[in-house]
């Protein structure tokens, strides 16, 4: 691409960037003394909202916080899985996951993470819960095993009677041994299957045989899941719910099933709360030290390499204003050691402008013209930009553990630092060749004019 | 210049920093944190100012609690170092003081880890730091079409995880830091940096070798360090500032974090022209040697 077009295809990439980094809404006041040009005015960012075809992307653009900054609790949880079937436990564990985060919605908590984690025969759940930081008694709700029970309307009742009319049947998850997505074998659509044991078969015969034709609710944790209606008495303790299920919600019924059909009692192992003033006053006092070191880089810059440093500093804060966009919009979840990852790129993306910078020197002085040295310079220290980066994306990749290797580390802190710096590393290669070189390049042939 | 007639001394000079480092390693260890060791950090911010020892031996006098250290965190926060407790055992803790002082008490942090996870940590993170040496060496070895710099460069990352290990083991015993799962970032960021920078020089050396095909390689060397220095330096100096900048004026919670981070950048800017060049050196003598025999 021509140098002038990539310019501007940056300074276009720069503007966006910046307006994607400002804050969803400030107050902007500018007055100029002597004239009567007075703006006093809120603006606010739209959020982005894109639907291309099926294609939906969706973003508030808010910087997302970690537990250590944002405060909140960090909880793993060891799942007892010694009363399960071994071909049952993915399910068992995959229910026990959709039964706490049903339980901290209750709560009304946003945006809580919940994964599981497996190593070798060990299963765990990793809770995160931004925001609050006294939540002892959500934590005792989460911890108890899911409550499934089949329920009854009692004689007599109208099609009137509400779900509340609902009595149990004595019937229990304990008599449920499985739940599992079918498909009919006759329209072919997804339908939810259920197993009982022995003695949940016999119950269960009893309770369809006098309830043919009308409904038998199932709920869990005293919550409604669904109210089929009995066709049939059901003897062989096989059943199915059949419905007009897309495949997802079938799955999802067949998972909340579970939770009460295989119950995995699960303990706390690790708990971290972090109280949003320490990650409040770390942040500040962070951020500002990160401008200090950013402003010490910048001055150290222009005053070896003047205007070539000039140039470095500005590609450098376009650097950082995409970064941020990036954040922004992937979303990247900022931790204290994401933060350090970050301005350790940064370190990283100065490197790339410093051996450029040193390899042009060494051109000029063998008495090459300004404008060749400039391309010589970049190409003779590509090699080693490459190289260099390279490594460093290694170590990233590893730490990162994309692929969620159970031998290696998941823990968020690191991830997150590998993430940024990854992040940082990638962006660095882009803005130290792109950037700095096509500024450079646009402006000599300014010169030659 | 020539570098490598001095390489001797700069191999003395690592040993000198290294060897108190190992002998702290193995007399004492490091001092692990509650993320490897298991245990129940608690830090609590109390609305005045209380003596510690009184304090102390209030929080003694709840039940069934081991507590192994008390440490004033800043004018009236107060860190509590204990066996893993749960937190109603917390809470207990909180309102004893509460009650004993007629204070008020704000919990600032409540950390519990079982000692399952530290040991996990660890092995985990031992895999990821040899996965990705394996890595490196690979990938250097391919772009240099020779082993050697692949396994010097290699060499000098374990140079500076050296040093860094060896440093605080001495800053545990002397001073009380811990390492944590902060420490492990720090410790995996520097190898990178190490071999980032040891490739810049070692990058030198390659293409000089294709330029000067009939200059012996020493000399190569000590052409590569001459050429490669200022560069080292200037960009040592950038993130050494950042580095300090965070570190004296940075949130407490990273403040061992950078300084790990600050003795590992320092210590792979030596080591990759001091430690890694060298290294390159001797191999080519022992490879010449070897040939004579033959």
């Amino acid at each position: 691409m021509k140098p002038r077009r990539l310019f501007w295809l940056i300074i276009i990439l720069t503007l966006l960037a910046i307006f994607i980094d400002l804050p969803s809404s400030f107050r902007l006041k500018l007055a100029i003394p002597k004239t009567k040009i007075k703006i006093d005015q809120e603006i606010s960012r739209p959020k982005l909202d894109l639907r291309i075809g099926k294609f939906h992307f969706y973003r508030d653009l808010e910087i997302k916080q970690g537990i250590d900054l944002a405060g909140g609790t960090h909880l793993v949880f060891q799942a007892d899985m010694s009363k399960v079937a071994q071909d049952d436990k993915s399910s068992a564990i995959e229910a026990a996951k959709d039964n706490i985060e049903r339980r901290i919605n209750m709560f009304g908590i946003v945006e809580p993470l919940v994964q599981t984690s497996r190593l070798g025969e060990e299963y765990r759940l990793i809770v995160e819960i931004p925001g609050i930081s006294n939540i002892n008694q959500a934590i005792e709700l989460i911890g108890q095993t899911a409550q499934l029970d089949f329920r009854e309307l009692p004689e007599g009742a109208t099609s009137a009677s509400s779900l509340a009319d609902f009595k149990p049947t004595g019937l229990t998850g304990k008599e449920l041994t499985r739940s599992r997505v079918e498909f009919d074998s006759n329209t072919g659509k997804p339908v939810v299957g259920l197993e009982f044991s022995d003695e949940g078969a016999k119950r269960f015969a009893e309770i369809t045989k006098r309830n043919i034709n009308k409904p038998v609710a199932i709920f869990l944790d005293q919550w409604p899941l669904t109210v089929p209606m009995v066709k049939e008495e059901i003897s062989t303790g096989k059943a199915v719910i059949s419905g007009d299920f897309t495949i997802d919600e079938a799955k999802k019924l067949s998972i909340q099933l579970n939770a009460g059909a295989l119950p995995v009692p699960i303990k706390v192992i690790e708990q971290r709360n972090m109280g949003a003033s320490l990650g409040g006053e770390s942040v500040q006092k962070s951020i500002r030290a990160g401008l200090v070191g950013l402003l010490m880089v910048a001055a150290f810059m222009i005053a070896y390499y003047g205007y070539l440093g000039f140039l470095a500093t500005c590609g450098l804060v376009i650097y950082g204003l995409l970064t941020l966009a990036l954040y922004k919009l992937i979303p990247v979840t900022l931790t204290l050691p994401g933060i350090a990852g970050f301005l350790l790129s940064v370190g990283m993306a100065v490197d790339s402008n410093i051996l450029i910078f040193e390899r042009m020197k060494e051109e000029i002085w063998v008495g090459k013209p300004r404008g060749l040295a400039m391309e010589l310079g970049f190409g003779r220290a590509w090699d080693s930009i490459r190289d260099a980066n390279v490594c460093t994306l290694i170590t990233c990749f590893i730490l990162f553990n994309p692929f969620n290797w159970s031998f290696l580390n998941t823990s968020g802190m690191v991830r997150g630092f590998a993430l940024t710096l990854g992040l940082g590393v990638g962006l660095s290669l882009f803005t130290g060749i792109v950037v700095t070189r096509t500024i450079l390049r646009v402006l000599s042939i300014k010169e030659k004019k | 210049m020539n570098w490598m007639r001095f390489k001797w001394l700069y191999f003395l000079i690592s040993t000198l920093i290294i060897i108190p480092g190992i002998y702290s390693l193995i007399r004492w260890g490091l001092r692990p944190s509650i993320d490897f060791a298991g245990g129940t950090l608690l830090e609590y911010k109390i609305s005045q100012q209380l003596e510690k020892g009184k304090l102390e031996e209030v929080v003694k006098k709840v039940p069934e609690i081991e507590l192994y250290s008390l440490q004033q965190t800043s004018q009236n926060t107060y860190l509590f170092r204990l066996a893993p407790l749960d937190k109603t055992k917390a809470e207990e803790i909180k309102n004893k003081i509460e009650k004993e002082f007629n204070v008020g008490v704000e919990e600032v942090r409540f950390e519990t880890t079982g000692p399952v996870l530290g040991g996990e940590l660890l092995r985990k993170t031992v895999i990821g730091i040899l996965l990705a040496a394996g890595f490196i060496l690979l990938y250097v070895a391919w772009r240099f079409k020779d082993k050697k710099f692949g396994i010097c460069a290699i060499l000098a990352m374990f140079h500076d995880s050296l040093v860094l290990l060896g440093t605080f083991s001495l800053l545990g015993h002397f001073l009380g830091v811990e390492v944590d799962t902060l420490f492990v970032t720090a410790v995996l960021t520097i190898l990178s940096f190490s071999v980032h920078d040891t490739v810049v020089v070692y990058d030198r050396i390659r293409e000089s070798q294709k330029n000067l095909p009939n200059v012996s390689f020493e000399q190569l060397v000590n052409k590569a360090v001459t050429e490669t220095l200022v560069r080292s330096l200037n960009n040592s100096l950038t993130i050494i500032f950042m580095l300090l900048a965070l570190l004296l004026m940075g949130g407490e919670t990273i403040r061992w974090f950078v300084a790990a981070l600050l003795i590992g950048t320092i210590s792979g800017t030596y080591s990759s022209t001091f430690t890694a060049a060298p290294l390159l050196v001797i191999w080519e003598k022992i490879r010449s040697k070897v040939r004579y025999n033959y």
